[in-house]
């Protein structure tokens, strides 16, 4: 061991890494060491500031530049004589197609989101090319093979979707802080610097008003001659008073909840900011990095600001908004990045969350939250990496008995903090890597084309440029090269309900849906049904025979910040989450002694419900010291054998 | 947040520039760890492949100082798991390991001070030649007075002899102050880690634990990494020298200290004794990674005060992949 057999296999085997970020660059070098001398490496990514505490190729000056460039000259200069190729793109890109992953022995993941996870995954099992996933959160990690007909594929099992959250917990009943800064993001926000034409639920009620509540003016709308303080001192009335007030003239909503308090500007801040404060003239010279925190003083963002200061921080930077950044009102998405949105949202969240009787946060706390931020150490990322270059090897040696995949946790269980554990066999019922049909429940009658290819055939099973056929007839397809009259013939199909295509799907259709870059093809079945529940199935359609069924998908929390393919339906960071995945020992009964329970948890600064995830598991203890751990109990696709 | 409460000696706040470079980290252990991991003071001695890891992590996470102590000439040999000294020959003739990776540290973080500590009593030229003389001789703080190791918050150590270890160890014990004591060691696909936080045992009062009282089920390369050390130092070698032909002796000595302890020798696997020697001074690249990430977040709790650091072991053994931790401990620890 250690030995020239490991130290061998890594000679001339090209290997293909994608994503060249926290893990990325400790994978990179650690590739390196060990004797890869033909590494590709794939990352969209610039380099950002945040970065540089873990990402240790990348230094102040290279702010700005490739990731994948800047890891490679990096590494060159302590490995000069090895082959580094680096690509700044997507891996979505469709150069990267089955060809060019079949050019590679085994395949690193090293991603910050589940949509390309799924796509790499996708094509690895095209390519028929074994790949190594990988994924941390502060001090958790794990590291996973993935073989095709050896070992499960990465999506045979159901991955932890965005979190989204009921419509009227986040316009009427919030009960968490995180809550608020959902309101504040995907609504607030979005309606006063967001796209004018998007739908918007800002004024949903809980339950139907019948109360005598006629549409106003919209008050959204700043008149011409209305000065700026006026105007969003009468949107801060709007929102956190008048909205209030209304909501409680419902009396039903609050039987059994506390009742909101309505906060009017009048009461927190008689007068305006400008009279109370003359530096405030100080903000009108022009700066780009425009702050309301430094306009307004406040230095600290681990500080929680009173109710009076986050006031005076919405007032202001609401200002800031309309006064500085002009042009980008009306198209601005919310941005971790964007300084002044985290004021503004913090502000505004913590105002409801003081509405609701709910304990505020500071703009650290806030940021982490609506950003969606990955905790994130070095350390975690290095031995994660060094596990993932222990089983490329095992791969390359095509030494498939050892294989194993590997939680890194933050408090020992069964005296381990790396915890291996053998990889399962593939599910039999993955749309992905089997051939299983899938169940759409679907009312044919209401439903469009459009709503199945975007909410089913995107975001559901993940596909980015789909083709949908009806028997042999070809319903819909994407792409650059369509010929004008068939482009125009799928485009009015897209808005025809179901049952009116020109061949009708009804129910008992089977549907073929296909991905040509992705190189998958899968099956769906669908039904006719008319009663959907309008809060836990708002899309009216349930895709089953994988996949969670219930999914509630109301209020998306999306997330912003680099990742390797960025699309509207990328919007978890959490599947850099810890699953400890649950398992059941195929053979053996005779040798269960004791069970005890697995707890992952997030560290202890996890902000409130975003990361914070526990799994309970069983664990059977082994009398043999030199078995691998298994992990007991049935995930819901039933009973899983281990790979033997 | 407010300031003022338990934080103890750590009031200022972190500077803007320090947030933005923290905030992921910030978001795992909170801001006052981050203040009292700025204000601590580590020493590193020994830069072997695992070492260079944990050095990289722990300046990456912004501790307030780095020592490196290594004489050592640069050699082929004494870089091949160290990512931080180009294989320029050229450039090696500039200092020591430790200048070189020093110079290579700095870039990484320069909020984070990094030195070099010279052997003792040689000034920089004369104690670099003695080293190029005799090329495996290096200098270790064992030497230095006890009051040396006063300006350290935690002091880690590699390859260097049991004897070396022990007397290290010792001085950071009869300091007044707390010093944290490591050491790591990465023999071919297998490695170790000890730590004395001064509230369990010593290195010397471990190993002299007997065998026969230790909890059932101590990860074998416990014992193995004792005898192989036992022999280094019988055999009067360095660490790391040896190799396959040394597997008769060392099986000789496996089994009169195995007698002595009333210890059942075949407990301690032949095959793993013979890999250990195999490996001679050769370091697994992805083993010292990932003991430099193990080693950087043990020191990073133990100065941050933030986390539970481990007690006392942890090994890693790339033929079974398991991270184990061993508390290896007297009954009745001392005072």
């Amino acid at each position: 061991m250690a030995s020239e057999r490991q130290m061998r296999a890594p000679k001339g085997a090209k290997v293909l890494m994608v994503g060249a970020g926290g893990i990325g660059c400790e994978l990179l070098k650690t590739l390196a060491l060990s004797g890869f001398d033909d590494i590709h490496v794939i990352d969209m990514d610039t380099i950002e500031v945040s970065n540089l505490n873990r990402q240790f190729l990348f230094r102040q000056s290279h702010v700005g530049q490739s990731k994948a460039k800047v890891a490679r000259d990096a590494v060159l200069r302590f490995r000069p004589h090895i082959n580094i190729t680096s690509y700044h793109a997507n891996v979505k890109d469709t150069k990267f197609n089955v060809d060019f992953f079949k050019q590679f022995k085994v395949v690193l993941n090293g991603l910050d989101n589940l949509d390309a996870r799924r796509h790499v995954n996708r094509l690895c099992l095209a390519a028929e090319v074994p790949l190594i996933e990988s994924g941390t959160t502060g001090f958790l990690g794990q590291v996973t093979v993935h073989v095709k007909g050896k070992t499960e594929c990465y999506e045979c099992q159901p991955k932890p979707t965005p979190k989204t959250y009921p419509v009227c917990t986040i316009t009427s009943t919030p009960s968490k802080f995180v809550h608020c800064i959902v309101w504040a993001k995907e609504l607030l926000f979005a309606k006063l610097f967001g796209n004018k034409d998007q739908d918007n639920d800002l004024n949903v009620r809980s339950t139907n008003s019948d109360s005598s509540v006629q549409p106003i003016e919209d008050v959204f709308e700043r008149k011409s001659d209305e000065d700026c303080e006026q105007y969003v001192r009468k949107i801060y009335d709007h929102v956190f008073g008048y909205n209030i007030e209304v909501a409680l003239a419902n009396e039903e909503t609050w039987k059994n909840r506390n009742k909101p308090r309505p906060i009017h500007i009048k009461d927190v801040l008689p007068q305006k900011l400008c009279e109370q404060n003359g530096n405030l003239e100080d903000r009108r010279v022009d700066s780009s990095m425009v702050s309301a925190m430094s306009s307004l003083g406040l230095k600290n963002p681990q500080e929680i600001w009173s109710l009076r200061d986050n006031t005076r921080v919405f007032l202001e930077s609401l200002m800031l908004f309309i006064d500085k950044r002009e042009k980008d009102v009306g198209n601005l998405v919310f941005d971790k990045d964007d300084q002044l949105a985290v004021e503004f949202v913090t502000a505004a969240a913590n105002i409801r969350a003081s509405s609701f009787g709910i304990p505020l946060h500071s703009l650290f706390e806030a940021k982490g939250m609506a950003g969606n931020i990955v905790h994130a150490v070095a350390t975690t990322n290095a031995i994660i990496a060094g596990l993932i270059v222990i089983e490329a090897i095992k791969v390359l040696q095509n030494d498939s008995c050892n294989y194993r995949m590997t939680y890194c946790v933050e408090h020992p269980l069964r005296k381990m903090l790396l915890m291996p554990v053998e990889p399962f066999e593939p599910n039999k019922s993955c749309y992905v890597c089997s051939e299983t049909p899938l169940l759409l429940e679907v009312d044919i009658h209401k439903s469009r084309l459009k709503d199945f290819v975007e909410k089913i055939v995107k975001r559901k099973l993940g596909m980015n440029c789909p083709l949908i056929m009806h028997g042999s007839n070809l319903i819909y397809e994407e792409g650059d090269d369509l010929e004008d009259d068939i482009a125009a013939n799928y485009a009015s199909n897209v808005e025809k309900l179901l049952a009116e295509l020109p061949s009708p799907i009804t129910s008992g259709t089977m549907l073929t849906v296909e991905d040509l870059q992705q190189e998958l093809s899968c099956n769906i079945n669908v039904k006719h049904r008319e009663d959907f529940d309008e809060e836990k199935e708002p899309d009216r359609m349930v895709l089953s025979g994988w996949s969670p069924t219930s999914s509630k998908k109301d209020v998306e929390v999306t997330t912003n910040g680099g990742s390797t393919a960025p699309e509207a339906t990328s919007n978890d960071k959490h599947a850099n989450d810890i699953e400890v995945a649950r398992a059941e020992s195929g053979d053996s009964v005779g040798n269960k002694r004791k069970l005890s329970e697995i707890s992952v948890q997030t560290p202890p600064q996890a902000n409130d419900g975003i990361t914070s995830k526990e799994m309970p598991a069983e664990v059977l203890e082994n009398d043999d010291e030199d078995d691998v751990v298994m992990l007991d109990g049935g995930w819901q696709i039933g009973k899983k054998k281990k790979l033997t | 947040m407010d300031g003022g409460g338990g934080g103890g000696g750590v009031g200022e706040e972190l500077t803007a520039q320090e947030t933005a470079l923290y905030d992921r980290q910030i978001r795992v252990w909170g801001v006052d760890a981050q203040r009292r991991l700025s204000k601590s003071h580590v020493l590193v001695s020994g830069m072997t492949g695992s070492t260079v890891e944990f050095c990289k992590n722990i300046v990456l996470a912004g501790v307030g100082s780095l020592t490196l102590m290594d004489d050592r000439p640069v050699t082929e040999n004494a870089i091949q798991a160290n990512f931080l000294i180009p294989p320029d020959e050229t450039k090696w003739e500039e200092g020591s390991i430790a200048k070189l990776c020093c110079d290579s540290l700095k870039e990484f973080n320069p909020m984070v001070y990094v030195s070099v500590e010279k052997g003792k009593g040689e000034n920089a030229l004369q104690s670099f030649k003695l080293c190029l003389r005799n090329q495996t001789e290096r200098s270790d703080p064992s030497s230095f007075e006890e009051e040396f190791f006063d300006k350290f918050d935690a002091v880690v150590v590699s390859c260097c002899s049991l004897a070396t270890k022990k007397e290290i160890n010792n001085k950071c014990r009869r300091r007044p102050k707390r010093i944290a004591f490591y050491t790591v060691d990465c023999r071919g696909s297998c490695g170790e880690i000890f730590a004395d936080l001064q509230n369990y045992a010593y290195v010397q009062e471990v190993i002299a634990l007997p065998w026969r009282n230790l909890p059932r089920k101590v990860a074998k390369l416990y014992f193995a990494m004792r005898v192989i050390e036992n022999f280094e130092e019988s055999a009067g070698r360095k660490p790391g020298e040896i190799s396959h032909s040394d597997l008769p002796n060392v099986l000789a000595l496996q089994k009169q200290v195995c007698e002595a302890q009333s210890f059942n020798d075949s407990f301690i696997p032949a095959s793993l004794l013979e890999r250990l020697l195999m490996a001679g001074t050769e370091e697994y690249p992805p083993v010292c990674a990932i003991l430099g990430g193990i080693l950087g977040q043990e020191v990073i709790k133990g100065l941050s005060g933030k986390g539970d650091p481990f007690k006392n072991f942890f090994f890693f053994d790339t033929t079974d992949g398991k991270g184990v931790i061993e508390d290896i401990t007297p009954a009745t620890p001392p005072n």
